[in-house]
This record gives structure tokens, sequence and C-alpha cells, in this order.
């Protein structure tokens, strides 16, 4: 039997393997070594979720009718019976209510959709704390960014689709939104809504983009994501035996295809859990869009709420002065373009050009493998950290009404609260994390310098008493010391010695404030000299 | 590529003589299952454990698809929803926790080494690049010795316009019929009739209360063969009466209303949502996606979010028979803001003053 199986098995690798080489890309890969670490999985749910929503698509396309043709409802839900409403809406109710599994299929769909944009943006945000953007991996942090906004428009696209009262108000506002940008605006609009607002070319749009052009550009990318990965090798955190010049982990075959191939079923498990228990979207309640109706307390889904939330946040008048001017005749409104299209391109702008901002002020043009702790980046963990507040002070005005609702706050004032707060909290989230990275890096000093408390008492016979302190084991040390200890760049004078002025100064010296900005307070590990100092010091 | 299996010599960082050593790769602590046969054995049983609990799952989802009958009831679709759900759970997650149990303790955990390679090619590839890309141009004649700047010039002029062949009718049957001047009229005329939405009933003078507000679409809109929800989308409005007293009667607006009643658009100025929330005391009008607040008894001016105009007012009157008709469109472009709104504005307005048509 064994011998049979064998000779099969070996015969169709030959049979392939003449055709295609594929023994010499096996060896490449097959013991390929990965460092184990929880938060390399986030990325992983990223792609799990991605194929979920593959499979649960496919489902739901069987059914779905991407159309705005009115027809009269016929199915089971009474409240509906008889009324007239989309093709699309009406194709959804049918496959929600009368496929059998066709709900859950939907539910799957959208918490997939939900998980895969969370799961990209938790893992932006290990890649961006631990600094695994540096060099050589710059530009895979590129495909990444990207992969992030097309998440972003892969869900709102086919949030919009079953075209009832909500994703269509939702819609509205991306027109109001369209229009709102200068000498192009009311064309942009026509563009996309193939004519005035709803039209009927917007489902059918937005469908092809849904299932084609979207989930076909983030399979391209993902395919250059996993490729980089592969090409660079992966990062690993610090500890005894890593460097940047080796991986320490475990072999591709068998270890990772059991755990990462064993994390997709439970990443899809629990999807179909949820899916199963807890309901999402329910159009039924909502009803076909018709642009008359609206209801308060419905927030778009959780990656859209930022945006939403600036359009609330941005006041039509500051102080009795309009924000949407008229000048010259013709009409700027300040009041959107800001919330809505300026404040996230540059969020978005400064997010995919930090790993070169950084590099410009650290200078530093060596491959770097081997992961920051995040208290070692002080100012960097710190913009992480007031990057993350923004959004969130953005996502909080996004729900304001259920918030003030559920803590019986007045609605305005919680929104003049929050005005403030965008321009106070960031700064302030900057500063306080930067200091605790600042004050664990001591921490870090005063344990290797003088060890660990035990307890223990001890009493000298000329009566002092002190507790003693035992010293770190090699490995404890070592993840302690082992850090970059970068100092602000130093840049060429101004003037040559003949007094004539340098080429490329400027830029010199901006890149040596920013570095300053990164630099000038700092915390340097502990040297051996500091250590044996140290401990002469005590005994 | 070459890989180790033991711990690794301790590898001095080499930057600074002054620096701590690295103490290489901790030391490996053997798992109970590696030391202990029974152990061993325990682990392989929980692992085929979950495996035989997928395999339950997978009948659990496919039975529940072909056993419970769907009727017309929602609970039961609730149902079927759940078992199979619940049956996709267990068989997809039974093989993921089996096959991570199965590698945490019964495969290899002892951390392997292997060298990186500097990503740059080595200096001879990259001459071996510059040389075959330098002989590809001499062969080309792009440059070098027989250049061929005729081909290079009228090569590159063709490929940067030939997108636009396509490109051009693509984009350009996007817009309809780019007749973006739509946007300043609404299909209000002098004498139509405001009704109920959405059932179109006409609104007598009489019916509206101090306080009530109706939800209104112009006669005939629930006749229309064509662009019936374009139509809906800018001519909804909102009808209120307020005590006459309360009512701060704008300036050349002074016929607009009657007896207290007045009637505004119901799109917001702000990026277009529906109106729909009436305060009767305050006799403010909210916005429920960015809370533009509106006051209604002063010419629906913004006195809160983050609209900056007020909402267009349509002109209003009563009829022989004692309807709420409209004394012409809007006299303004309805809804959120764009760049050349003033410039239509006018034009709105001398066709609207024109009447009927």
């Amino acid at each position: 039997m064994a011998g049979t199986v064998q000779k099969v098995a070996g015969g169709t690798a030959n049979y392939v393997d003449e055709r295609t080489s594929i023994g010499a890309f096996v060896k490449f890969f097959a013991r390929k070594l990965f460092p184990d670490h929880w938060s390399f999985m986030l990325g992983e749910i990223a792609l799990y979720s991605f194929v979920i929503l593959l499979i649960s698509g496919v489902f739901l396309t069987a059914f779905f009718v991407p159309s705005v043709t009115p027809v009269i409802y016929d199915g089971p839900l009474e409240t509906m019976q008889g009324t007239e409403m989309s093709e699309a809406f009406a194709s959804t109710l049918h496959l929600s209510f009368e496929v059998p599994g066709g709900l859950l299929m939907r539910q799957i769909h959208h918490w997939a959709a939900l998980l895969f944009t969370a799961a990209i943006v938790t893992h932006m945000a290990r890649v961006f704390f631990t600094g695994a953007f540096r060099k050589p991996r710059e530009l895979n942090w590129l495909v990444g960014f990207t992969l992030m906004i097309l998440s972003l428009a892969a869900g709102f696209t086919g949030y919009s689709l079953p075209d009832d009262v909500l994703s269509g108000n939702g819609l509205r506002i991306i027109e109001g939104v369209l229009r709102s940008i200068p000498i192009l605006g009311e064309y942009l609009s026509y563009w996309v809504f193939g004519g005035e607002f709803p039209g009927e070319a917007i489902i059918p749009r937005l469908f092809t983009a849904h299932v084609l052009l979207v989930p076909g550009l983030i399979l391209g990318l993902i395919a250059l994501h996993l490729f980089l990965v592969f090409l660079h090798k992966h990062t690993q955190y610090p500890g005894g035996g890593r460097t940047h010049r080796n991986v320490v982990g475990l072999p591709l075959f068998p270890v990772y295809v059991a755990k990462a191939g064993g994390f997709f079923f439970v990443v899809f498990g629990v999807v179909a859990l949820v899916a199963a228990v807890f309901t999402i979207n329910p159009v039924w309640h909502y009803g076909t869009y018709d642009p008359s109706p609206v209801s308060a307390g419905t927030q778009p889904d959780w990656y859209i709420l930022f945006i939403d939330g600036g359009l609330r946040l941005m006041p039509g008048w500051i102080f009795g002065l309009p924000t949407e001017w008229e000048i010259f005749g013709y009409t700027l409104s300040w009041n959107i373009l800001i919330p809505a299209v300026i404040l996230p391109g540059l969020f978005f702008g400064f997010l995919a050009l930090y790993p070169w901002i950084e590099s410009w002020a650290t200078g530093d043009k060596s491959e770097k493998h081997v992961l920051d702790r995040p208290r070692n980046a002080p100012v960097r963990t710190g913009i992480g950290v007031a990057l993350i507040t923004f959004y969130v002070v953005l996502v909080l005005e996004g729900c304001n009404d259920i918030i003030a609702n559920l803590f019986s706050l007045s609605l305005n004032d919680l929104t003049y609260f929050l005005r403030v707060a965008i321009f106070v909290f960031p700064p302030l989230s900057f500063w306080i994390t930067k200091r605790l990275c600042l004050g664990l890096q001591r921490k870090d000093r005063e344990l290797v310098l003088h060890g660990k408390e035990t307890g223990r008492i001890v009493r000298h016979e000329h009566g002092e008493y002190v507790e003693v302190h035992e010293p770190l084991d090699a490995q404890e040390l070592w993840l302690r010391v082992n850090y970059e200890d970068r100092a602000p760049l130093d840049i060429e004078p101004e003037f040559n010695d003949r007094g004539v002025r340098r080429k490329g100064y400027r830029w010199d010296r901006f890149k040596q404030r920013l570095s300053r900005f990164y630099f000038e307070e700092r915390i340097s590990p502990v040297t051996p000299e500091d250590l044996e100092k140290a401990r002469s010091e005590h005994h | 590529m070459s890989t180790t299996d033991d711990q690794t010599e301790p590898t001095s960082t080499g930057e600074s003589p002054g620096a701590f050593e690295d103490p290489g790769l901790p030391y490996h602590r053997p798992r109970k299952a590696d030391v202990d046969q029974k152990a061993d054995k325990k682990a392989e049983r929980q692992v085929a454990a979950m495996f035989a609990l997928s395999i339950v799952g997978t009948i659990v989802a496919v039975g529940g698809y072909f056993a419970i009958d769907m009727t017309e009831e929602i609970a039961s679709i609730r149902f079927t929803n759940m078992v199979i759900g619940l049956g996709i759970f267990l068989a997809m997650a039974g093989i993921g926790f089996g096959a991570i149990h199965w590698a945490k303790t019964l495969m290899r955990d002892h951390e392997m080494v292997e060298e990186r390679h500097e990503l740059r090619s080595s200096d001879e590839a990259r001459e071996g690049a510059i040389q075959n890309l330098k002989d590809g141009v001499e062969d080309s004649g792009i440059s070098g010795v027989k250049r061929r700047p005729l081909l290079v010039g009228t090569g590159l002029s063709a490929l940067l316009l030939a997108p636009l062949a396509a490109l051009v009718p693509q984009l350009g049957n996007m817009g309809g019929d780019w007749n973006t001047k739509k946007f300043a009229h609404t299909m209000w005329r002098q004498g139509m009739r405001l009704t109920r939405d959405p059932d179109g009933t006409p609104i007598r003078a009489a019916d509206v209360t101090i306080g009530s507000v109706f939800h209104v679409i112009p006669d005939g809109l629930n006749d229309l063969e064509h662009h019936m929800l374009e139509e809906k989308a800018k001519a909804v409005v909102l009808l209120i009466r307020l005590d006459p007293q309360d009512l701060k009667v704008q300036e050349g607006k002074e016929d607009w209303s009657f007896d207290g009643i007045v009637a505004y658009s119901k799109i917001c100025t702000h990026v277009g949502c529906p109106v729909a929330l009436y305060e009767q005391q305050t006799h403010h009008l909210l916005c429920p996606c960015h809370q533009s607040t509106f006051d209604v008894a002063d010419g629906a001016k913004v006195v809160f979010g983050p609209a900056k105009r007020p909402l267009p007012q349509l002109p209003i009157a009563v009829d022989d028979e004692g309807y709420i008709v409209a004394r012409s469109d809007f006299h303004e472009p309805i809804g959120p803001s764009y760049w050349n709104r003033l410039g239509q504005t006018s034009d709105g307005l001398s066709e609207s003053e024109g009447g009927d048509h």
C-alpha cells in the first residue's frame, strides 16, 4: 500500500518537475524558516478573511441582482409584502430569506469584511510600532498601505449594494462630498452616478467595482506583498541569537503549514460562529432606498466612521465666520473639503510616506531585520499613538449620537468638546507616550544596572538593612542593552572654508531638525563599563 | 542555504568593542510530549478528537441543510442559519485547532537559524544588467551609433496618445448627458399641490395644525415614468406650521408662507441627507447624519453643525379649494454646495420666475 502511494506520488512529482522544475522551488521553500510571535498572525487574519470573502462572495453573486429596476415584493417577509423596491434590494431579501444558508453567507461575508479591514489596520499598527517598515521593507509598506485603502474601497462598494435606505444615504453623502471638490465637483458626481443622483447606473457600477476591479487589485497586491515577505525573509523580535543577519524560527513545512494553515480554519470557524449568532446589517428593517426617509442613530461600517465623524465635527460657522466661502461667484466648501478630502489625504499621505520620513531622521542606510521594542523608539511610538488618538476622536464623533444617548449627554456639548479634543488630545497623547517610553527605558537601565528586586532584606553587621538584588540572566540583559543608541545627525556647515554656500544645505538642515525631534531626548543603553561601575559601587 | 540545528555560537555584534556579547539562542526546554511517552500519546488523542469534531461539524452543516424544512417562516430561516453556521464553525475550527495543537505539541519546536543575504545585487550582476540594457538600447537604435530619433519620437507620442482612444469614449459616456444644470431645478411649479409622502394625497391648509410637520412630495411625482427617484431626491419638502407670532418673516419672502405655514427643502445644505427630525418646542430641524441644525422660525438658518447655508424655502400659497400649492420652483439650487452654485442660482431664478412651464 505505502509502496504504491509512494510510487504514484513519485511519478506525479517527476511528471510535474520535468515540465516546471518545481523541485528547486520546493527545495527552496519547504524548510524556509519563519520566526514565531502572536503579532505576526494579524496579517494572516487579514489574508484569511480575504479568502473567506472570496468564498462567501461567490455564493452571493449567484443570487444577487445588481439592478435598480423596480419590482413588487412577493416573499416571506410580511412587512415588505406588496411594496415596490429595486431588484437589488429584492434579491438581497430573496437570498436572505428564501435560499437556505443564504442569510448565513451574507452575514459571513459582512463580518469577514469588518474583520478584514480591522485586521489590516491592526497589522499595520504592529508593523509601525515595531519599525518593520524600515529598509529593505519600505516598498512593501507601500504595498500594504495600498491594500489598506483598497480594503476600504472594497468595504464601501459592497456595503452600498443592497440598495437599502442606510447605504443609499451613505452614497448621497459621498455625492455631496464629490460635489464639494472645486471646479470638477459637479462633473465628478455625474461621472460616478451616470447623471443625477441616484440614477440607475450606480448599483451596477459598484457591483463591477466590488466583484472585479477592487478584489482583482487586492489579489494582485497580496501576491506582491507575500512575494516580498519571502524575498526579504520575515523580521524577528529581538533576543539572544537574533541579529540583522539571520532568521531564527521554525520551518514552513511542516510547522507553519500546520500552524498557519490551521489558523485559516480557525478564522473561518470563528467568522461562521459570529455570523450564525449575531445579525449584521438587517436591511429588511431599513427598507429599500428612498431619498426621503432617514433614521437617527444609524452608523456606517466602522471603517467609514472616521470620515463621517470629521464631517460632523467641522462647523459650518466658526465664531460667526462661515467655513463655506463664496468668492468671485464660486463656492468653496471648506466645511466638507477639510474633513472629507484634505484631512484624510494628509493622514493617509503621512502614513504612506512614514518610512521615508523616519529614514531622513536616522540617516541609516543599513538593512533592519530585528524589530524594535516600541519603548526603544519613543518618538515613533508617540507619533503612532497620536495618530491613533486623532483617529479615535473622529470615530467617537462619528458615533456622537449613540454616545450622547447612552450617557445622557448633550449632543452639542459632546461635539464642542471633541472639536477641542481633536487639537489637544493627539499632541497630549504623543507627549505622554513619549514620556512613558523614556520611563520604560530608564526602568530597563535600572534593571540591568542593579538587577531585580528579590524581596529579601538582609541586615548587615553594622545594622544597615538592604534589599538583595539579583542580577539579570544573560538573555534578560541582552534584550535590554541590545538597541541602537541614536544621536541627532551631524551635518556639514553651511559655508565651506572659502565662504561658498553649500548646495543641499537646506535639505540637510531639515533632516537635522527632524533628527533632533526624534533623538534629542534619549536614554542610552547600558554599556559593559556602566555595569562594571554600578557593580563596583555596590560592593 | 545552510541551516543549523544547535545552539549558535555567541556572535558579537562587532559594532563597538565595548558592547555586550550576544548570549546566543536561549536554552531549548523540551516539552512534556518530547520526554514523556504518555503526554505524547495524550496530545495525539486530543488532536484526533478535534479532527473528529470537525467531521461531526460537517455532518451537522450538511444534515442541517437537507433535514430542515425551509418553510415560509422567518423563525425557521433563522434556525437553519444557526444550525448550518454552527456546523461550519465546528467543521472549520476542529481542523484548525487540531492542526495548531499538533504543531505546538508534537511537531518540532526547536528553533533553527538561517543566514540572511543582503538584497543588493552583486556589483558584477549590476554591471551585467547595465551592459545588457546598453546592448539592447544599441540594438534598438533608441540611442547610440545608429540613433533613430524619428522612431523614438513618433513611437512615444503614439504610446502616450493611444490610451485616449479607449478612455475618451469610455469615460465620456459615464456621465450621461453631463447636464449639471439639473442641479438648479426641481419639478416644483407654480400652482403644483403639495402632497403627502409617500401616498401623494394633497394637503389642505386647514389640516396643518400648529406644531405639525408634513413630509411632502410634489403632486404627480408618483406618476413619473422616468427619473422618479432623481426628482424625489431634489423635490422633497417639509411643511411646518408655527404660531405666526413665532415666525420671523424673511425680507423679500413676506408672501412665501401662509398663516404660519412654511415649506423648506428637506435636503440638507451640507452633504444632502434628508433633514428629518423636527423639535416642536425649539422650532429646530436636525439632520440626523451630521447634526446640522436649522431654525425654522428664523428662515431655517443654521444654528449648529457643519452646514453653512439655510435650507432653501419653497414659496407657497393656498388655492381656491383650500389646498396648499407652490408659488414657483425653489429660487436657488437645493442640497449641498458646489463650485458653480451661484452661477446656477441666477439661471434658476430667471427661469422659475417665468412661471409655469
